[in-house]
């Protein structure tokens, strides 16, 4: 444990930043809840109409969890926020821990520490306590910001408490992913699973299979029932999860060798094929594994949100307010819902996009891309190959989502057309996908070290689409968001004029990206 | 022809900092030119020019003749590249980004590709995340020693290799210098350099301030001798460009300015000589001189 402390800090001081934006991100999604509901309804009465509206629908529940007390601040707060809290801080703890643990062992530089006067545990303890000092910071901003509102103490400090320790659990889980697997991408894949599936767990628990919600962290802390008649005692499998998790990440990191996973890692051809050597081949080997993920985790998706078949009708209700979230204002509530899960879909899927469009970055960043430049390979025709690999994976990722959704939809209703119609309905947001992935690669040419702000254009699209209407965000900011410009297909009729502006917008962002890398240094190290 | 590397008058800055400030550096067909300076002496980022990485801010850079950032590409079918950091892929195998980057230099010689995995005792069937340091940098080494070029560019290639796997390195280079082709090897091993390089030139601060064979820098330094005479010796301390001289009756040691040995050994000559030991001065001393306190500057 020697040089754990001093290690602390420093990881502290590396992580400042971080720790700073994603703490006050955190807190921001709780406390502009809070704000936003206290100003929104006129009258009592009001907000019970709306309240009772809420409380019946199905795609809501599945989407932030189990309606109670929704006639409350409080209530609303717990419910619009908590899920995605945990998300947010589940991303943040499995960055914090993977960056510092089998990040630094891929690169080499945890061996430069650990060759220091330093405990052979101390960089992998030091990053569990990053994470926990994240944690902590973040529940307590958290609580703090919604005492100040104010609301009820007790449950605002519930609220953060749990939120700790929902992320205590997913850094117990992003280190053990981080000790199974042999690499820093696969270890952000395995925690990302994890926290995927927790979400997933309680989707479906919430709306009729209880039993799913009680096996995930994310139900355990929906389960405190803050605001609705608060109780302290699911707070017990959260830590026994956390100190589980943590235990048995430290008993693999005991028994392994320095820089191997338990997983294990196959030897390959001693001979590359043609095909990889060819054109896209390079590019499209590199992705391969990626795509495929996506496509699955997005079939999934798509059958999940699919399998709810024609009942949300009933479940949706049929207040106003309920119909503005949800049809937008357009006919059939079936449609209005299932347009809106398509977007919801697209948003996911640009999750592979950004990433992939990112691929290039962070191939220069470690300095991949110097070696390979250093032969006949000109620049224009690596990042071209690139992005039409982005493009491809992009298409492939959209139509599994929507063929998930359409196969879902006809398993339940047995509306065979479905299958073709919301696939059909779905593919055209590869346009906005592409748009969001291709800021990524003008930001690629123009400010490598600016290129994850592309994410940025991503969250906002959410923000958009989850809380525009309900934020009243002016229409002018909300078409700032790619994705709100396409028709609301099944609810609205295909209109070709903004597909094909998205479309044209992707292309000139993307050869603009192209031009000015071509025109910059490659970034030296 | 043109030289393979003409660079005159380089400038390249960041932001503030100016890496390279009027940076000279000639080298010609055939020869092994070692590149050497102390870390950050400006390089690696000479190389990165001299690729088409970076753009240069001023001056002058030719490979083969022609500009690197115009036309990057069609230049590096002709040479080969290995960093100092090779980070390779996690996903492919070391066989895979030999053939890799072979294939796109413009193809690899099958039977050297075969013999160098032997020589360098590497498993092709290894994942790139799978490797260390110096099995990654071995990767890279092969794919440029198997690859049919004119030019090797080599930026401290064997950081990361042991002494036995550095001898194979220097056989190998030595070999690809005696079919005609040039090397560029940017190194701060001096024994590397001492026994691979035909000339060298030595950098600080993004300027060149030495170059030529090690014969010719040789000469602008010390020689040290060691002698011991048969009568006492006399004269020594007055003849210009001998230094640190210290005589114990009939044994003497001193330094003397290459130029000068010739005159030196007269007179020790002229004592009779019972034993003398005549050192070169290494190239590290040379290297001393130009960074270090550890020589005074010559007079």
């Amino acid at each position: 444990m020697t040089g754990t402390w001093t290690l602390l800090r420093h990881f502290l001081w590396r992580d400042r930043w971080m720790l700073t934006w994603w703490s006050l991100g955190t807190t921001v999604l709780y406390w502009s809840q809070a704000v936003s509901v206290k100003g929104l309804y006129a009258t009592q009465a009001e907000f019970d109409a709306a309240a009772a509206s809420m409380e019946g629908n199905a795609a809501l529940i599945s989407m932030a969890g189990p309606a109670r007390a929704l006639n409350t601040v409080g209530g609303q707060v717990t419910w619009q926020a908590t899920a995605f809290g945990a998300i947010v801080v589940g991303l943040m703890s499995m960055f914090l821990v993977v960056r510092h643990t089998r990040a630094e062992e891929e690169s080499g530089r945890d061996e430069l520490l650990r060759a220091a006067a330093i405990g052979r545990a101390a960089p992998t303890v030091a990053a569990v306590l990053v994470a926990l000092v994240a944690n902590v910071l973040a529940g307590a901003l958290v609580a703090a910001s919604l005492v100040s509102v104010p609301l009820a103490v007790a449950d605002s400090v519930a609220l953060g408490v749990g939120l700790a320790a929902v992320g205590a659990v997913f850094t117990g889980t992003a280190l053990l992913a981080a000790q199974l697997t042999g690499g820093a991408r696969a270890a952000y894949g395995l925690a990302g699973a994890v926290l995927a599936v927790a979400y997933v767990l309680r989707a479906i628990g919430d709306v009729g299979t209880p039993f799913l919600t009680w096996i995930s962290p994310i139900g355990w802390y929906q389960g405190m029932y803050a605001f609705s008649g608060l109780r302290w005692w699911p707070m017990l499998p959260l830590l026994a999860a956390a100190v589980l998790a943590l235990a048995a990440a430290l008993w693999v990191f005991a028994r392994r060798d320095f820089g191997a996973g338990v997983l294990p890692t196959r030897p390959g051809p001693a001979r590359a094929s043609a095909a990889l050597t060819r054109g896209l081949g390079l590019a499209t080997r590199l992705q391969r594994g990626s795509v495929i993920g996506w496509a699955i985790g997005m079939w999934l998706m798509g059958l999940a949100y699919g399998s709810m078949g024609s009942d949300v009708g009933d479940l949706i209700g049929d207040s106003e307010l309920s119909r503005d979230m949800f049809a937008r204002g357009a006919g059939d509530l079936v449609d209005g819902f299932y347009a809106t899960a398509i977007v919801l879909l697209a948003l996911m899927s640009c999750g592979f996009a950004v990433s992939s469009a990112l691929r290039p970055r962070g191939d220069e960043d470690v300095g991949r891309v110097e070696v390979l430049l250093a032969t006949g390979l000109s620049r224009t025709r690596w990042l071209l190959a690139s992005m039409a690999v982005t493009v491809a994976g992009s298409v492939v990722v959209v139509l599994a989502a929507g063929l998930g959704l359409g196969s879902g939809y006809a398993l339940v209703t047995g509306d065979d057309a479905a299958v073709v119609d919301l696939t059909v309905a779905t593919v055209p947001y590869v346009a906005p996908v592409l748009a969001t992935a291709a800021v990524a690669s003008l930001l690629f040419g123009l400010a490598p070290r600016l290129a994850g702000l592309a994410w940025l254009v991503l969250g906002y699209a959410v923000v958009v689409l989850m809380f525009g209407e309900l934020l009243s965000i002016p229409e002018r900011l909300q078409g700032l968001s790619p994705f709100h410009h396409l028709a609301l297909v099944p609810a609205e009729d295909f209109r070709w004029a903004p597909f094909l502006a998205l479309t044209a917008l992707a292309a000139v962002l993307g050869g603009a990206g192209v031009a000015a890398f071509t025109r910059r240094d490659v970034e030296v190290r | 022809m043109a030289d393979p590397i003409e660079i005159s008058g380089l400038v390249k800055t960041f932001g503030h900092v100016r890496a390279l400030d009027g940076l000279d550096l000639d080298v010609a067909q055939g020869e092994i030119h070692g590149f050497l300076g102390p870390n950050g002496s400006g390089k690696s980022t000479t190389i990165r020019v001299l690729l088409g990485m970076l753009r240069k801010d001023g001056g002058e850079v030719r490979l083969f003749g022609s500009d690197p950032w115009a036309h990057a590409a069609d230049l590096h079918r002709r040479l080969a590249y290995v960093p100092g950091e090779v980070n390779l892929w996690p996903s492919l195998t070391g066989g895979e980004v030999i053939d890799l980057l072979g294939r796109l230099r413009g193809g690899l010689d099958e039977r050297r590709r075969a013999e160098l995995l032997e020589r360098f005792e590497l498993d092709p069937t290894k994942k790139g995340r799978a490797y260390s340091k110096g099995n990654r940098q071995k990767v890279a080494l092969v794919a440029a020693l198997a690859s049919d070029v004119e030019l090797l560019v080599l930026d401290e290639p064997t950081s990361g290799l042991d002494p036995l796997m550095e001898s194979v390195f220097q056989e190998c280079v030595d070999h690809f210098r005696d079919s005609g082709r040039t090397v560029l090897l940017s190194s701060h091993i001096l024994a590397e350099v001492e026994r691979l390089c035909d000339r060298v030139s030595i950098i600080r601060a993004g300027r060149r301030v030495e170059t030529g064979t090690l014969s010719e820098l040789r000469h602008l330094t010390r020689t040290s001798v060691a002698a011991e005479t048969v009568r006492p010796l006399a004269g020594l301390d007055g003849l210009s460009g001998v230094h640190d001289l210290e005589i114990d009756g009939h044994r003497v040691f001193f330094e003397v300015d290459t130029a000068r040995l010739g005159e030196a050994l007269g007179i020790i000559q002229e004592a009779g000589v019972a034993s003398l030991t005549a050192t070169p001065p290494t190239l590290e001393e040379l290297f001393l001189r130009h960074y270090g306190d550890h020589t005074k500057p010559p007079p």
